[in-house]
């Protein structure tokens, strides 16, 4: 209650005894050991004393007229609740019932008559230490308590923040199958996946070394980052990089990220995998062949930005083929002797795959029977990204978040890449950031994000390198295209691709006028009807310029696109009203 | 019989220590308390009230012990056990003899106060 906790202070004793003289002898004795003292001729007004005023230390006698000290001592002790006021009989009683009733009541001890002064003031110091190493415990686990309850509920809170900045992007994608454990807020698995708004998506799989609030923090910037580059068209090893220097510059030594990136192309066909320290992933293809997609660089946040390698493998794929990747948490799943999962074990669990089973099924399953328990009791992330048709994705992208600033409607802007910078660095973000500032085109992100894609690529793959995209059609061909590519990039110089953007507004709406010209030998852009042809625009790239562009215009012997892409205010409103409802 | 003394000078010197200007007080108390217990052992007997003397002897008996007189407390003990055993028809000479004890003590006591 008000008393602190110092022991030197006088205690505040209650005692209640029929005797007038016994009450009298035991007052006396507790005020000379310089106590404060109340005192009662019978239970009853005991506990009305106590009620009103409240005691350190009761001293009862056992059989008092109208309320004896048994009862009193019930409803002392109830009165007095988490709070341990020490009860002594006093007694002549000498049966040992008589005095085991008195402990069953809530006594906590006897004082015979006669009374003894020495062997009262031992008790009452007794049980007065008692009473303070009492409060001193029920003060720290009060303390405990609320600390404790404070920090679940801010847990909480951090959890909505946490699952705000760190979403499940486009996890819903129907072509996404995905097992993540839900039961601690922070387990350090991250799984993110966000669309590219020229199609297409990047997923992160990560596992951060250790749990609970360090690994949260880790994760909050990696899911901005991830969401942010990714939203506004970085490629994945660029995302890789920024992700890298950061949890290089904010995670303790010892504490990283193991994670795998995946870049997914449907138009193309293709995925890019970076893995960094997670087990290996699967590329289970349609005709039941298994590839690896093994761990070839250290986890994120471990190497300097100068020694990070954000090169990722290329592998082409077929709609229907699938990836699983999954974190460590699906090889520590441990059954009931304390065995653990395993590669070998994830292996075997895809043999069912030929028989009609989704890897991701078969593995869930696996784990499920291994363990004897349900999945969402362990830290297993699981990931299944399966290959599909473009087509089958619409929609996916709608949820892009773009800035809510007015910007600019009449600009124009010349912005030229040189010589080693084509290799290292893509102005392709920069660009399309430029163009978001316009409003009117925020919803046009991805087809403006395909304009800028296609032109650039053309430049510099067929204008600058002079690459055949014939290669492409073949499998082999597919590796050997990007071989020479990275290979003419080292060795590029003295070349260069410019883009001139202006933008004006119209009457109903806006333009945007793109201009790409590059320092290559040019091709035959009369010629657009012969698809794939040598040094040229592939035919695909061509129609999907045709198709977006009012015009699209060829000059300077095809080192000079022209594409004037208009946007109507109908549209935007349209649109807008769309997401308001 | 008992054979305990009437008054235990030791333990009454020690009230007296521990009680300085009080002694008095808790010594007229006492013989008032004691005269208003046998009053009560005497009505509870009239009424036939085991119970009712029982606890009155056994609060007799406390007092008693603590004041000093071990004699009368003892008597007291006796009558407490008669009451809870329900003989009643032993009651009557042993308050007589709780009454005859106590003149004695409270005569004394008085002597002591001078």
């Amino acid at each position: 209650m008000d008393d602190s906790l110092s022991d030197n202070r006088p205690l505040k004793i209650l005692i209640a005894d029929d005797s007038d003289s016994d009450r009298l002898i035991l007052k006396t004795l507790l005020r000379r050991l310089g106590h404060e003292v109340e005192d009662a001729r019978n239970g009853e007004d005991a506990v009305g004393i106590f009620r009103k005023s409240g005691a350190d230390i009761v001293l009862l006698d056992a059989l008092m007229p109208v309320m004896d000290g048994m009862e009193a001592a019930r409803h002392i002790k109830a009165l007095a609740g988490e709070r341990l006021v020490p009860l002594i009989f006093l007694t002549s009683l000498s049966d040992a019932d008589a005095l085991v009733r008195c402990l069953e009541a809530g006594g906590d001890d006897f004082l015979t008559k006669p009374y003894n002064r020495i062997i009262i003031e031992a008790k009452i110091n007794a049980f007065n230490r008692m009473r303070l190493m009492h409060r001193t415990l029920s003060h720290h686990r009060d303390v405990i308590r609320d600390r404790n309850r404070q920090l679940l509920e801010e847990q909480e809170v951090a959890k909505r923040v946490f699952d705000n900045v760190a979403h499940t992007g486009c996890l819903d994608a129907p072509n996404i199958r995905y097992h993540a454990s839900p039961m601690s807020i922070f387990n350090g698995d991250v799984l993110f996946a966000c669309p590219r708004p020229a199609g297409g998506m990047h997923i992160l799989v990560g596992d951060f070394t250790g749990h609970g609030l360090p690994a949260a923090i880790g994760a909050m910037p990696v899911a901005e980052i991830f969401y942010g580059m990714t939203s506004k068209g970085f490629s994945g090893s660029d995302v890789l990089r920024e992700i890298n220097q950061k949890l290089c510059r904010i995670l303790p030594t010892g504490m990283f990220c193991c994670a795998a990136l995946i870049q997914a192309d449907f138009h193309l066909n293709q995925l890019q995998i970076w893995n960094g320290g997670l087990p290996d992933g699967v590329l289970i293809r349609k005709n039941c062949v298994f590839e690896s997609i093994a761990s070839r660089h250290l986890p994120l946040g471990v190497l300097g930005a100068t020694r990070f390698d954000a090169v990722m493998e290329v592998f082409r794929t077929e709609p229907g083929d699938t990836l699983l990747m999954m974190t460590d948490g699906v090889m520590e799943a441990e059954n009931g002797d304390g065995e653990m999962y395993g590669e070998e074990r994830v292996k075997r669990s895809l043999d069912d795959v030929s028989n009609g089973r989704s890897p991701f099924d078969a593995v869930m399953a696996g784990i499920r029977s291994f363990t004897g328990k349900r999945p969402e009791q362990d830290d297993v992330t699981l990931l299944s990204l399966e290959m599909a048709e473009e087509s089958e994705l619409a929609g996916v992208s709608d949820g892009l978040q773009q800035s809510a600033l007015e910007g600019p409607a009449e600009w124009h802007c010349v912005y030229e890449i040189q010589d080693r910078s084509l290799e290292q660095f893509s102005p392709l973000p920069l660009l399309l950031h430029i163009c978001m500032e316009v409003p009117g085109l925020r919803h046009k992100s991805g087809e403006i994000y395909t304009l800028l894609a296609e032109l650039y690529t053309n430049a510099l793959e067929h204008g600058v390198l002079g690459l055949s995209s014939d290669w492409k059609t073949t499998p082999d061909g597919f590796g050997r295209y990007y071989a020479e590519r990275e290979r003419l990039l080292r060795a590029v110089s003295d070349h260069f691709i410019r883009f001139t953007l202006t933008h004006t507004m119209t009457d109903r709406g806006g333009q945007l006028t793109i201009v790409c010209e590059d320092s290559g030998s040019g091709f035959n852009y009369l010629d657009v009807s012969a698809v794939g042809s040598e040094s040229g625009y592939s035919g695909r790239g061509l129609m999907l310029l045709q198709k977006l562009g009012r015009s699209l215009s060829f000059g300077e012997y095809g080192t000079r696109a022209e594409i004037v892409y208009d946007w109507h205010f109908s549209e935007v409103a349209a649109r807008e009203g769309r997401a308001n409802t | 019989m008992t054979d305990k003394p009437h008054l235990d000078q030791e333990a009454l010197t020690e009230l007296q220590d521990v009680m300085e200007d009080e002694f008095d007080i808790l010594i007229n108390t006492y013989i008032k308390d004691s005269s208003d217990r046998i009053a009560h052992l005497r009505s509870a007997l009239e009424q036939e009230d085991a119970d009712g003397f029982s606890k009155s002897a056994h609060s007799f008996k406390g007092s008693c012990i603590n004041i000093g007189a071990p004699r009368l407390g003892e008597l007291c003990s006796e009558a407490e056990k008669a009451g809870r055993d329900n003989r009643l028809g032993e009651a009557a000479a042993m308050v007589n003899a709780i009454e005859s004890e106590f003149r004695q003590v409270e005569e004394t006591l008085r002597r002591f106060l001078e």
